[in-house]
């Protein structure tokens, strides 16, 4: 979360001195301005993901060399489904947090000629987006992890996309369907990416409990010498 | 030293420092305690390892090197669950101070000032206002630390009994006044019709429990929501009375200072940490939020004081083996051991005999120590002071940013970061570490860059419904 804090802050700089650089009266150079902002803001969400995957690895290389066999505690795999979460965790609450809290007070939705469903429609883009930054999470650090920069292309190209979609409201069956048919696929892939198939989601429906192949020992007798 | 002001006195925050309680409570002083961990007492004392009385003595080298390599694993495996254990209780404090701020006006009202920042902001040019803040903030900073040099100079010469009232003395006007204070802005926000009597039947049970909990004994989580509790009390008075400016000046400087008496050799801070592990003596109460039970420090000793220390208390270090607690009762001098123990230890290790030399000369090791502590049970400390500020930081970028709620939750999010970082500083160094700093610096950058540089791009990318 503080790693697309700082993403956000870095974006807002760039898009406030390009707005203090400009000639203020014109809407149409403001709204492509603020357009180029978004742009600028997502490359810099991706570029600080792909650095808090640099210092997760390192965490983990440190984590692995200090625990007592040789395996770090958690798995790049967590790692990566968390720092996912949290970027869409930051990412959903900012943007809707204000819109949330102005929807207790008193007032009327679309009374300028906006669209009424802005509550409503404002909420199914968060989540898609929580969604969406999860998986993005996923596929990136196992991208990253197995050098497949073609992956890291798309997970890019496909945030833009996403974001440009956004563009196109209040037109919400323009933006709103195409977002959730991405953030459906991406999830799927994401699944793919962790490991997961049609195989595991039948053996957890199913609830079966694997046979420990493990042998253990029991020693209640003593407690065994250490030198 | 009791004086009490026409307004509301100011109340200190503790400063902690693991094991030397460091505050300075003054009716009418607003004290700044510096915030430690001291993680430096516990090091020396634990031995994750069994302990080895009785075994041959060449083995006790190699344990001892051993020791402190794991002691270091240790440190760091376990640091995540102390931060975490940490998070709580400050996301606690933070959200009952948000919570308050956002419903009760009463405390983003302006009804004055207080007499320690006698200048007003109400002022025509900008010039004036910032000369204004900055001699409030001088005289902050100076009463508070007149008063840090003070409670060092009453602990160096061990006047231990105007040290304890002066606390007593301000948790009693913290637990009475200020929270009946609060309750009634409360039921006026909510327009709940109240009788004094049960007002005072609440108030007097809540402060009498409080006392208890905080200067004596008891359950640790009710102490550690009383501790909370005070905190957020404190914190609401800072930032009802304290004017924008000043507030944030005093942020600034109280973090430098913090940085300056915990570290520099000469600083008031480190004096008390340094004359209290000198002492080997505990941290007083009520200014410092432990995360575990601590039981007292029993080495095998003389009888008459192994029979007086062998109790439990509720606060600090826990390191107690658990043969000691079996002291009670035991005869003359067998330096703790009881009967069945001793039988134990026979069976397996062959008879020897614990006479005092040989325990004088166990207990001369270095870190071979008596006491055996789990290491999962090791908690941190945190000054309540810290507590305090970070919730008047986030509390004042609630109370008064443009962005609101995204200003609130960035600098939360940048505060936690921060005493993540300190922890993790912590668990490097091993030693009294200031908390302040870190988190307010992060604190205060992101508040002034969100509420002015974030705050608007997010409101106009809201306004046409984008998305980033």
């Amino acid at each position: 979360a503080f790693f697309w804090l700082v993403s956000l802050l870095l974006a807002s700089l760039i898009w406030f001195i390009s707005v203090h650089l400009s000639d203020r009266e014109d809407a149409k150079l403001q709204y492509s301005l603020l357009i180029f902002g978004a742009a600028v803001s997502v490359l810099l969400q991706e570029a600080f993901r792909f650095a808090y995957f640099k210092l997760l690895k390192k965490a983990d290389e440190g984590l692995a060399t200090i625990s007592e066999d040789g395996r770090s505690p958690i798995s790049l795999r967590q790692m990566a489904y968390v720092s996912g979460l949290s970027f869409g965790i930051i990412s959903g609450v900012f943007s809707v947090i204000n819109i949330l809290a102005d929807s207790i007070g008193p007032g009327i939705v679309g009374i300028h000629g906006d669209s009424p469903y802005y509550f409503i429609t404002s909420a199914f883009l968060t989540m898609a987006l929580v969604l969406l930054h999860t998986f993005w999470g996923v596929i990136f650090f196992d991208a990253c992890e197995r050098r497949r920069f073609w992956c890291l292309g798309l997970v890019v190209a496909s945030h833009l996309l996403t974001s440009g979609l956004t563009f196109l409201n209040p037109r919400y069956e323009a933006s709103l369907v195409p977002i959730f048919i991405i953030t459906l696929c991406t999830g799927l892939w994401a699944f793919i990416t962790a490991g997961g198939s049609f195989h595991n989601i039948l053996k957890c429906l199913s609830c079966k409990q694997e046979d420990d192949s493990r042998v253990m020992m029991y020693s209640a007798l003593q407690v065994p010498f250490e030198d | 030293m009791t004086e009490l002001s026409a307004h509301l006195p100011q109340f200190q925050h503790g400063q902690l420092t693991e094991n030397f309680p460091d505050n300075h409570l003054s009716n009418t002083n607003d004290n700044s305690e510096r915030r430690r961990h001291d993680t430096s007492d516990r090091r020396r004392n634990d031995n994750p390892e069994s302990e080895t009385n009785g075994q041959p003595q060449n083995n006790i080298q190699q344990v001892v090197e051993q020791d402190e390599e794991e002691d270091e694993e240790l440190t760091l495996k376990y640091g995540a669950k102390h931060v975490i254990m940490l998070f709580v209780p400050v996301t606690l404090c933070m959200v009952v101070v948000v919570a308050t701020i956002k419903s009760v006006s009463f405390y983003t009202r302006k009804d004055g000032q207080l007499i320690y920042t006698p200048f007003t902001e109400e002022t025509e040019t900008v010039g004036q206002r910032a000369l204004n803040s900055i001699l409030n903030a001088a005289i902050m900073i100076s009463v508070i630390i007149v008063m840090t040099i003070l409670l060092v100079v009453l602990y160096k010469y061990r006047c231990y009994k105007v040290i304890h009232g002066w606390l007593i003395i301000s948790s009693l006007l913290l637990l009475f006044f200020f929270s009946f204070i609060y309750l009634g802005e409360v039921f006026k926000t909510y327009n709940v019709a109240m009788d004094y009597i049960t007002v005072a039947l609440m108030i007097w049970n809540f402060g009498v429990v409080g006392m208890i909990c905080i200067h004596w004994k008891g359950p640790l989580r009710l102490q550690q929501a009383y501790l909370i509790m005070i905190s957020a009390l404190m914190a609401l008075v800072f930032i009802k009375y304290l004017p924008e400016w000043t507030a944030w000046l005093i942020l600034a400087v109280i973090s430098v200072y913090d940085l300056i008496a915990v570290l520099c050799p000469k600083g008031p801070l480190r004096m008390l940490v340094e004359t209290a592990q000198e002492r080997n003596e505990t941290l007083f109460p009520a200014l410092i939020y432990s995360s575990t039970m601590i039981w007292l420090v029993n080495m095998a000793e003389e009888d008459p004081e192994a029979q007086r220390k062998a109790s439990k208390t509720s606060t600090y270090d826990k390191q107690a083996p658990a043969n000691q607690t079996q002291n009670e009762g035991a005869e003359a001098d067998d330096g703790g051991f009881s009967q069945e123990w001793q039988q134990q230890r026979d069976n397996r290790i062959g008879p020897i005999e614990s006479t005092p030399e040989s325990r004088a000369a166990v207990q001369a090791l270095p870190s071979n120590s008596q006491t055996s502590e789990d290491p999962e049970e090791r908690g941190v400390k945190l000054g309540l002071g810290d507590f305090i500020f970070y919730s008047v930081l986030v509390g004042k970028a609630s109370a008064t940013a443009s962005g609101d709620w995204n200003t609130t939750l960035a600098c939360f999010v940048a505060i936690l970061i921060g005493l993540c970082l300190t922890l993790l500083l912590l668990a490097i160094f091993k030693k009294a570490l200031p908390a302040l700093p870190i988190s307010i610096t992060f604190g205060l950058v992101f508040y002034f860059a969100t509420d002015n540089l974030v705050q608007p791009f997010m409101d106009q990318l809201a306004f046409h419904q984008f998305y980033i």
